[in-house]
C-alpha cells in the first residue's frame, strides 16, 4: 500500500461483505418461500425479502465501487485521499442509514414506514429496488455527494490517469442518474420511463464505466501491461458500451405505453450490448496472457477473468437471449428476466467487487498476496458460487421457458399460479443451489481468517 | 491514442509460393487499431438498421413506397457528392503528409471538413422540411426508419468533422510528419466510414422501389 489512506477501503469492503452475507441469507429465504408460500409468515412475507434481498445489494455493491474507489484512486493519484476524515464520516452515514432502512423494511409494515419517513412530503418510495424512504434517498445523495468531491478533488489535483477518469465518469453518472429516483410522476407510463433512467443506464451504462475501471486498475497490477495498452483497451471498451447501452434503454420501453419506434431502437441498440462485455472478456484474457511479472496473487487473477466471462455470459448472452421486442412479447416479466438479472449481478457487479477486494485486502493487511493455504480456500469459494449462480440461472431459465410455454405460447395457456406449480422442481433445485452459494460465500469469508504464513509470499 | 495498435504491421496471409523477395509492400493496417474497432462496431449497427429497413419493407411494401416519394432525392444525390468528394480530399490529405507537405495536408483536411459541412447544411433543409409537415418519428414506420438512421448518420458527420478538426489541428502545429501520420490515417478511416455508410444508406432509403 503506498498511501496511508487508502486503508480506508478496508471499512468498506469490510462492510460490503457483512451486508453481502445479509443479501444471501434473504435469497435463501425467498428461494424457499417460493415452494413454501408461508414460510416464515407473517415475520417476513415475500415481498419484504424480496426488498431486503434487492436493496441489500445494491447497497452493498455501492460499498464495494466506494471501497474499490478510495483504494484505486489515490495509487492512481499519487496522493492521499483529499480528506480521509470525509470518507470514514460518510462510512459510518451510510452504514447507519443503510442499516435503519433495512431495519424499517423488516420491523414496520412498508405503509406505515412511509407514514412514520413522511413519504407524502415528497412521495418517492412505492417503486421496485427504489423502495427506500425519502429520507434515506436524501442520505444517498448527501453520501454520493461527498464521496464525489472527494474522489474529485484527489484526482483532479493528483496525476490523472484514463483508469481515474473514467471511473470519475461513471460515479458521477451513478450520482446524477440517483436523482431520478426523486422524480415521481404521477402518470405511470412517465413514471415508468423515467424510473429505468436509474436502474438501466446505472447498470447498463454508468456502472460499466465503474466496473471497466476497476478491471483495468487490477489487470495494470497484476500483469504488468504497459498503461497504453490498457488504457486503449479501456477506451474501446466505454465507447462500446455507451453506444449499445444507453439507446439499449429502449428495451425497457417496448410494453410500457412508450412510442412503438422504442421497439425498433430498443432491439436494435440493445443487441448490441454484449460486444463491450465480449471485448472485455478478450480484454481481461489478452492481458493475463501477456503479463509481464508472476503476481503472487493468483486469486486474483482468477476473479479477474472470472467476472469477465460471468459477466459476458450473464449480462451479455442472457440479457440477449430476450433482448428482442418479438421474443420478449412473451418472455417479458418471467423467470427469464429473473435469471439474467442473477447471473448478470453475479458477474459483473458482484464478481467484479470482490476482484478488487482480492487484490487488495491482502496488501491493506500488509502482504503482497495471501499464503497459499487461503489462496486455495478463496479459490475454491470461487468456483462454488460461480459454479452455483451458474446452476441457478440455468434453473431459473428453465423454469422461464417452461413459464412462457404454459403460460403464455400453447394453445391452451394456464394461468399463473397453476404454472408456478408446474415448474416447483426447478425452485427446489434453484433453492438447492442458493444453499451452496451461500456455502461458497462461507468459505470465502473464512479464507480471511486462514493464518497467514510469511514465508510462503515473500 | 497516437502510437500504433497493432503493435506489429498486419501482415496479411501471402499466399506461401511467394517468396518472400517478391513482397515488395507490406501491407499495413491504416489508423490506429482502436479506431477498426469502433468502425467495425458502428458499421454493425448501420448494419442491422439496414437489415431491420429491409425486413420491415417487405411486409410493407405499399406503405414504403408511398412515402419514399415524398423524399428530396435530389438533396440526398447532392449529399452522396459532397461526401464521396470529401472522402477523395481526406486521401490527398494521407497523401500530402506521406510525401512530408503538412502544409497541404492541412489545406485538404480543411476541403474534406467544408464538404462535410455542405453535407450538413443540405441535411438540415431536408430535416426541417420534414419537421415543418409535422413529420415524426411516430408519423409511420417508414418515416421512423427514414428519420432515425438519418439522423444518427447526420451525428456521425459531425463527429467525424470533429475527429478531423483535431487531426487538422495537430498537423498544423507539426505533429504528423511522413513517418509519424497515424492520427491522419485514423481520421481518414473512419471519414470513410461515415461516407460508406451514406453511400449505402442513399440508395436503400431514397431510391430503391
Amino acid at each position: 500500500m503506498k498511501y496511508q489512506s487508502q486503508s480506508i477501503a478496508k471499512l468498506y469492503f469490510i462492510a460490503a461483505i457483512g451486508l453481502f452475507v445479509g443479501q444471501i441469507l434473504f435469497g435463501v429465504v425467498m428461494g424457499l418461500q417460493y415452494v413454501m408460500g408461508d414460510f416464515l409468515f407473517p415475520y417476513i412475507p415475500f415481498n419484504v425479502a424480496r426488498m431486503v434481498h434487492t436493496n441489500l445489494l445494491i447497497v452493498w455493491l455501492l460499498f464495494g465501487f466506494m471501497g474499490a474507489s478510495y483504494y484505486l484512486v489515490p495509487e492512481e493519484a499519487e496522493r492521499e485521499l483529499y480528506a480521509p476524515w470525509l470518507a470514514k464520516l460518510m462510512f459510518w452515514i451510510f452504514l447507519v442509514a443503510g442499516a435503519a432502512t433495512i431495519l424499517g423494511y423488516l420491523l414496520v409494515p412498508y405503509a406505515e414506514l412511509a407514514k412514520l419517513t413522511m413519504n407524502d412530503l415528497l412521495p418517492t418510495m412505492g417503486r421496485e429496488f427504489l423502495e427506500q424512504p425519502t429520507i434515506t434517498k436524501i442520505g444517498i445523495v448527501i453520501v454520493a455527494l461527498s464521496f464525489l468531491f472527494n474522489v474529485g478533488m484527489t484526482v483532479l489535483t493528483g496525476r490523472k490517469t484514463v483508469v481515474t477518469i473514467v471511473l470519475l465518469t461513471g460515479l458521477t453518472g451513478l450520482a446524477v442518474f440517483f436523482l431520478f429516483a426523486f422524480y415521481n410522476p404521477v402518470n405511470i407510463v412517465l413514471d415508468k420511463y423515467f424510473w429505468w433512467w436509474v436502474v438501466h443506464l446505472w447498470v447498463e451504462g454508468v456502472w460499466e464505466l465503474i466496473m471497466g475501471a476497476i478491471l483495468a486498475f487490477v489487470l495494470i497490477k497484476i500483469t504488468g501491461v504497459d498503461r497504453e495498452v490498457i488504457e486503449k483497451w479501456l477506451y474501446i471498451i466505454i465507447a462500446l458500451t455507451l453506444i449499445s447501452g444507453i439507446i439499449g434503454t429502449g428495451h425497457h420501453y417496448f410494453w410500457i405505453g412508450a412510442p412503438g419506434y422504442w421497439q425498433w431502437f430498443g432491439s436494435i441498440f440493445s443487441a448490441l450490448e454484449p460486444i463491450p462485455f465480449f471485448v472485455m472478456t478478450l480484454f481481461a484474457f489478452n492481458m493475463v496472457n501477456k503479463r509481464r511479472r508472476e503476481h503472487p496473487n493468483k486469486v486474483a487473477t482468477l476473479w479477474a477473468l472470472g467476472t469477465a466471462v460471468m459477466a459476458f455470459l450473464g449480462a451479455g448472452v442472457w440479457g440477449f437471449l430476450h433482448t428482442l421486442a418479438p421474443v420478449n412479447y412473451y418472455t417479458h416479466g418471467t423467470q427469464i428476466t429473473a435469471a439474467h438479472g442473477h447471473m448478470a449481478f453475479y458477474g459483473a457487479y458482484v464478481m467484479i467487487v470482490l476482484t478488487i477486494i482480492s487484490y487488495s485486502m491482502p496488501i491493506m493487511r500488509g502482504r503482497t498476496a495471501n499464503g497459499p493455504k487461503a489462496q486455495v480456500m478463496e479459490m475454491w469459494s470461487f468456483w462454488l458460487m460461480t459454479v452455483s449462480m451458474v446452476f441457478i440461472t440455468l434453473f431459473l431459465t428453465g423454469a422461464g421457458i417452461l413459464q412462457v410455454y404454459l403460460q403464455r405460447y400453447s394453445d391452451t395457456p394456464l394461468g399463473f399460479m397453476v404454472v408456478q406449480d408446474k415448474i416447483e422442481l426447478f425452485y427446489w433445485m434453484r433453492e438447492v443451489s442458493g444453499v451452496i452459494f451461500l456455502i461458497g460465500l462461507i468459505l470465502y469469508i473464512m479464507s480471511f481468517f486462514v493464518k497467514h504464513d510469511d514465508e510462503v509470499t515473500a | 491514442m497516437e502510437k500504433r495498435g497493432a503493435q506489429a504491421p498486419l501482415i496479411f496471409a501471402m499466399n506461401s509460393t511467394v517468396k518472400q523477395s517478391e513482397i515488395t509492400t507490406k501491407y499495413h493496417l491504416p489508423g490506429d487499431l482502436a479506431i477498426w474497432v469502433f468502425i467495425f462496431a458502428e458499421l454493425l449497427v448501420f448494419g442491422i438498421f439496414f437489415l431491420s429497413y429491409a425486413f420491415s419493407r417487405a411486409g410493407n411494401v405499399e406503405l414504403f413506397n408511398e412515402f419514399q416519394k415524398t423524399l428530396d432525392t435530389a438533396s440526398g444525390a447532392i449529399n452522396t457528392l459532397l461526401l464521396i468528394t470529401s472522402s477523395y480530399f481526406v486521401v490527398r490529405a494521407v497523401t500530402a503528409i506521406k510525401s512530408g507537405d503538412a502544409r497541404r495536408c492541412v489545406n485538404w483536411l480543411a476541403a474534406a471538413l467544408l464538404g462535410g459541412g455542405g453535407f450538413l447544411v443540405i441535411k438540415s433543409m431536408e430535416f426541417a422540411d420534414k419537421f415543418s409537415h409535422g413529420i415524426s418519428l411516430g408519423t409511420n414506420t417508414f418515416f421512423m426508419f427514414y428519420l432515425s438512421m438519418t439522423f444518427f448518420h447526420f451525428m456521425h458527420v459531425i463527429l467525424g468533422m470533429i475527429i478531423l478538426a483535431a487531426v487538422l489541428i495537430k498537423t498544423r502545429s507539426g505533429g504528423y510528419s511522413a513517418t509519424e501520420h497515424t492520427g491522419v490515417e485514423t481520421g481518414a478511416s473512419y471519414w470513410h466510414m461515415v461516407d460508406l455508410v451514406w453511400i449505402v444508406l442513399f440508395p436503400l432509403v431514397y431510391v430503391i422501389r
